[in-house]
């Protein structure tokens, strides 16, 4: 399993990255971590005559900017893990992280890659839907300002023009009264995930009821997908009982009709949606009290 | 494709080599610098076969291109050779308590165990375990790895501390 010749430029810059990219084409790739895209040219899934490299495009640290946390591109998952800013102000991402690949993975993988890679069982980018993230582009147009839920299409596909690249990642700061959760099924750590939730819950002014929820899912279908919030709607003025929650994590399994495969049943998978929708809520309930106690 | 000439720092010492743009950083280390610790095991970056350090963290060197190592300093498991060619203390350890086998292993699990050491000190069983687990061995059952880690630890100065670099 060795990979298909190809060529390889390093760039300085997003600018020149872009150029390149719109000189080659679809023959060229981008490639920060390539944790994802070389296992694929190694195995021949993909055969691109270019890769581009932007590891030298952005030498720039996480920042908080207002009520924003600013992620480059090009933030490594370790940095998510272990950076003070990103356990402070999205503990959610720094949480979810643990569960991404194996430690080498997690040295040289990318929070940008992970989103461009659109995997849909991506542990990064269900935690980016949740909680409203938006991927900042440079392209052939300028740059331009794409909400993660407007971002994946399909298997390994997104919204992104050929000659474009995520430059940064905008994650909403944790607010007074939220709380999260991340819950995964694997066999073994360090795998894909079976099924993956990931839940974020905000509570009214008095820190007594459900303001608002969101939960997205890893593993049930083309991409990473928000659960349809006329779901969540019956959370919404509860103290999210266990009764209450049972029945919206039901209703968001009988939402979602999973494939199976070598890993899981499309039942199986169902019932975890049920199980892990129920944990996750739960939790990101409590951590929401705890939080405005 | 055009071959390029790569200035590679590995295990301390500069090499030039030339390389293919799309060559793997294992295959230039393994086949064209003769480095036999650092071996192909699933070119997946998921057995660890391949571990080396990258400016001390570990990746896959499966996972790498040559031409991306460029600039940074590469580290084996030959590089942890103390002068005069003594093991060193982790390595002493696996001896000593049988965590080596067959050595497929070895050295990708004594560069992630010395990492973690390095960064947690005293890192708990599931620590460990979580740490390696992106290191597969085929004959131990992991428990003898586990206790030499912990041997290690034990022994290892604190974070920071001379004998934990490698």
């Amino acid at each position: 399993m060795v990979s298909a010749p190809f060529d390889y430029v390093a760039v300085g810059s997003y600018d020149e990255a872009v150029h390149q990219l719109a000189r080659f084409g679809d023959d060229a790739k981008i490639i920060a971590g390539g944790q994802s895209l070389l296992p694929m040219l190694n195995l021949r899934l993909a055969k691109p005559a270019v890769l581009i490299d932007i590891n030298g495009a952005d030498q720039r640290e996480p920042s908080v900017e207002g009520d924003l946390l600013r992620l480059p591109a090009l933030t490594r998952h370790r940095t998510l893990l272990e950076h003070r800013l990103v356990r402070r102000h999205c503990p959610l991402v720094a949480d979810a992280v643990r569960y991404v690949g194996n430690v080498r993975v997690r040295n040289r993988g990318t929070i940008g890659g992970s989103l461009a890679h659109a995997d849909p069982a991506a542990e990064i980018g269900s935690c980016a839907l949740v909680l409203g993230a938006q991927a900042l582009t440079r392209g052939g147009g300028g740059q331009r300002v794409v909400p993660v839920r407007d971002l994946f299409v399909t298997y390994l596909t997104t919204a992104l023009d050929q000659s474009e690249v995520i430059t940064d990642v905008l994650i909403p700061v944790i607010r007074p009264r939220q709380g999260w959760s991340f819950q995964e099924m694997v066999r073994r750590t360090s795998d894909f995930a079976i099924v993956a939730v990931a839940a974020r819950v905000d509570l009214d002014e008095q820190a007594d009821f459900v303001a608002s929820a969101e939960v997205a899912l890893a593993g049930v279908t083309d991409r990473v997908v928000l659960a349809a919030p006329e779901l969540l709607a019956g959370l919404a003025g509860t103290a999210a009982c266990e009764e209450t929650v049972a029945g919206v994590a039901a209703a968001i399994a009988e939402s979602v009709d999973p494939s199976s495969d070598v890993q899981a049943s499309g039942d199986y998978r169902r019932r975890l949606v049920r199980v892990l929708s129920t944990r996750a809520l739960r939790e990101a309930f409590g951590r929401a009290t705890g939080a405005a106690a | 494709m055009t071959m390029r000439n790569l200035l590679l720092a590995v295990n301390g010492r500069d090499h030039h080599v030339w390389a293919a743009p799309s060559a793997s950083l294992l295959d230039v280390l393994h086949d064209e610098l003769g480095l036999a610790d650092v071996r192909y095991g699933c070119g997946e970056g998921v057995c660890g076969t391949c571990t080396v350090l990258l400016d001390g963290d570990p990746v896959s060197a499966c996972l790498m291109l040559a031409v991306q190592a460029v600039g940074h300093q590469v580290v084996t498991l030959q590089g942890l050779m103390r002068p005069g060619g003594a093991m060193h203390p982790i390595q002493e350890c696996f001896l000593r308590l049988g965590a080596s086998q067959c050595g497929f292993c070895t050295p990708g699990m004594v560069l992630t165990a010395l990492d973690l050491v390095r960064r947690c000190g005293r890192p708990t069983r599931d620590e460990i375990r979580y740490a390696l687990v992106g290191n597969l061995c085929r004959c131990t059952g992991y428990t003898k790895i586990l206790d030499a880690v912990e041997e290690y630890a034990a022994v290892a100065e604190p974070p920071g501390g001379e004998s934990a670099a490698p």
